[in-house]
């Protein structure tokens, strides 16, 4: 191989990746953004993965009914902000395991996607539109990178939205005291299970979106296998993105650079291995888990009511 | 002398089987309501997915071997219950354990026989303990959330299963589904007599039998419930926490991998994708529905067996898709952890 090729397959790889990561890591934006309100709120729901295969499942459907994707992304809020306010109520009851219901959820969201997914499985839904800002090139690799889909706009905005919501307001401050000392914010006259119910709701109308992402742009059909743990990754990634909705967008984006790894090289040539480079993201959430956890530091940024052992 | 029946009395009295009927109940009331809502007389299917379950002597064999993997792989979750620590990563063991035995099944010589078999499912045990035990020595000695790490374990598990049933591994022969190369026939496991059911499901009782004795009659055991119950005091006491943690989490992973091995050797005979088909996730629905009891494992196993046993039938016969078992033990799952609310006694709860 001399140079030149070498240079061009390097490219070519870093183009992929590029283009992978705007396109893949909308799924986690959502979620972690989601979970990081939740969290902050003091409740860990773990059950993410089923609210991104509800959301996935009733926003194509929606979309294909009404010939609208966006009445898609819509419907896929809904039916995350229903998963998560009843995560809410059930946590709301003494000696009930907000980890327990997570899991519960994930296995009733996935089992009611599926059950409701089955005539779903031929159609083909309107999708969500993508704004070209591969106008200036005419590398076709490059121009298909910059393929930039609503959604992950959304979600960038949103990213540092959120951040000033919930270190510059009145309600983010109230969402975070309920997060930080119960007893504090219920001293002030707050409902911590109110302002929990809203948190977790409102993290579940958001990874409905992250949801409906995947099956009205990408990969863009709802298939059984469509989630291939994006839901809990991002539980995980809200971990070492240290509940900073900004480093969750980094981190969003290294995860869909890494998660379309084994298409970059096969993109390049390589096709050995791609079920490997598929498991990459989790070896990469496991191992930013070791190296950011530690019994004695703690964890900056963790809100100190959380039941969850980081 | 105290006779099983007292023992299990006094275990089932302790559990609060009243709480725990009712939540079933409740399930049953919500998976009515939801077939209403798909314009399904709920009659006719309940009734039919008790005849698929219990209603003849095929259908209870049908519902025992797929009781008997559940019997393990709730135990993968049950036993690191014990110490306090939630771990959700059953398929992932599972998995690794039923390719562990394909593999030295497949270049053990057949005429090690029995001998041969019983080492296939060691290294199945092995795998699988490895597996959890990479979880509980996270929680132990890094503080990773082992419920997270445990089911992130379980999808690099799944991928190098792909990668090796369908690359390095893979018997050339296999060509609509890459598999594994098969069992030798000296190595499977045969049905207990008279029946379709294989032994498997003695090992499962065994291993409840065995969890129960352990952590409800031996010192071993009631130092780990201490653990589970009070790290400082554990700590006061001198306990090994680490010791008893990731010991824990190991042999639960065994008897998910055990579990996966004998899937192998009795049913499958080759590693395929088709192993991955959420018999461990189920395990967790078992372990909580047992409320983390082994003697209730016995009991809850072959309820839900019973219940998949009968997806089939359901299925055939009222046009519902095979997700529909899913979604009542979805529902399942929530009623039980909603009956935690209404529960007196103290002392019992996952929280």
């Amino acid at each position: 191989m001399n140079l030149s090729t070498s240079n061009s397959a390097v490219g070519a790889i870093f183009i992929a990746l590029l283009g992978g990561a705007i396109k893949t890591s909308t799924p986690y934006l959502f979620v972690s953004l989601g979970e990081t309100l939740t969290e902050k709120a003091g409740r860990v729901n773990l059950g993410l993965e089923g609210t991104l295969m509800m959301g996935a499942v009733t926003g194509f459907g929606a979309s294909l009914f009404s010939g609208n994707p966006f009445v898609g992304v819509l419907a896929a809020g809904g039916a995350g902000l229903l998963m998560g306010a009843l995560h809410a109520w059930l946590c709301s009851f003494r000696r009930v395991s907000s980890i327990a219901v997570g899991i519960a959820l994930m296995i009733f969201g996935t089992g009611l996607a599926f059950y409701l997914g089955k005539p779903l499985i031929q159609p083909q839904a309107p999708h969500l539109p993508a704004i070209d800002l591969g106008f200036w090139t005419t590398n076709p690799a490059l121009k298909e990178a910059l393929q930039i889909n609503v959604l992950f706009i959304a979600g960038v905005v949103l990213a540092p939205l959120l951040a000033w919501f919930l270190a510059s307001t009145r309600w983010g401050l109230i969402l975070r005291l309920c997060g930080e000392n119960v007893e504090a914010a219920r001293a002030k006259g707050i409902q911590p299970e109110r302002v929990r119910l809203l948190a977790t709701a409102a993290g579940g109308f958001l990874a409905g979106i992250g949801g409906s992402f995947l099956s009205l742009y990408y990969p863009g059909t709802w298939t059984e296998g469509l989630s291939t743990g994006q839901g809990l990754l991002a539980v995980a990634l809200v971990i070492f993105s240290r509940w900073n909705p900004l480093l969750c967008l980094v981190t969003s984006l290294l995860f869909g650079a890494l998660g379309s790894l084994g298409a970059a090289l096969q993109a390049a040539g390589l096709s050995q291995g791609f079920y490997l480079f598929g498991t990459v993201p989790a070896l990469m959430a496991l191992g930013l888990m070791i190296l950011t956890s530690g019994k004695k530091r703690g964890v900056s940024g963790r809100p100190a009511e959380l039941s969850v052992h980081t | 002398m105290v006779t099983a029946a007292a023992l299990l009395k006094r275990n089932v009295s302790k559990t609060g089987i009243g709480a725990q009927l009712g939540a079933i109940l409740a399930a049953v009331v919500l998976f009515a309501v939801f077939l209403v809502l798909q314009g399904k007389s709920p009659w006719g299917v309940l009734a039919d997915m008790g005849i698929g379950a219990f209603g003849s002597s095929f259908a209870w064999q049908n519902t025992l071997v797929r009781a008997a993997p559940l019997l393990l792989t709730a135990l993968c979750t049950l036993i690191p219950a014990q110490l306090g620590l939630v771990i959700i990563g059953n398929e992932g063991a599972w998995l690794l354990g039923g390719l562990a035995t394909s593999v030295l099944g497949a270049s053990l010589p057949p005429s090690w026989g029995i001998g041969g078999l019983l080492l296939s499912l060691a290294a199945a045990a092995v795998a699988g303990g490895f597996w959890i035990g990479l979880a509980g020595a996270g929680r132990q000695w890094r503080g990773v959330d082992p419920t997270i790490s445990s089911l992130l374990l379980y999808y690099v598990a799944w991928g190098v299963f792909l990668f090796l049933v369908e690359g390095p591994l893979r018997d050339p022969q296999s060509l609509n589904e890459p598999s594994t190369f098969p069992l030798p026939k000296e190595f499977l496991m045969s049905s207990l007599p008279g029946t379709s059911v294989h032994a498997g499901l003695l090992v499962g009782i065994a291993a409840c039998l065995l969890a129960w004795f352990v952590f409800f009659r031996t010192r071993l055991g009631f130092d780990a419930r201490i653990v589970g119950e009070n790290e400082r005091l554990g700590a006061t006491l001198g306990l090994r926490r680490s010791l008893l943690v990731v010991g824990a989490c190991a042999v639960g992973g065994a008897c998910a991998g055990l579990a996966g091995g004998i899937q192998i050797a009795a049913i499958n005979h080759a590693s395929n994708a088709s192993l991955n088909a959420g018999v461990g996730f189920s395990g967790i629905l078992v372990a909580f529905l047992a409320r983390q009891r082994p003697l209730a494992v016995l009991l809850v196993a072959l309820l839900v067996g019973g219940l998949q046993a009968s997806g089939g039938f359901v299925q055939r016969d009222h046009n519902l898709p095979d997700a529909t078992i899913s979604v009542f033990q979805g529902l399942l799952f929530l009623s039980v952890l909603w009956a935690e609310a209404f529960r007196r006694d103290p002392s019992g709860g996952n929280k």
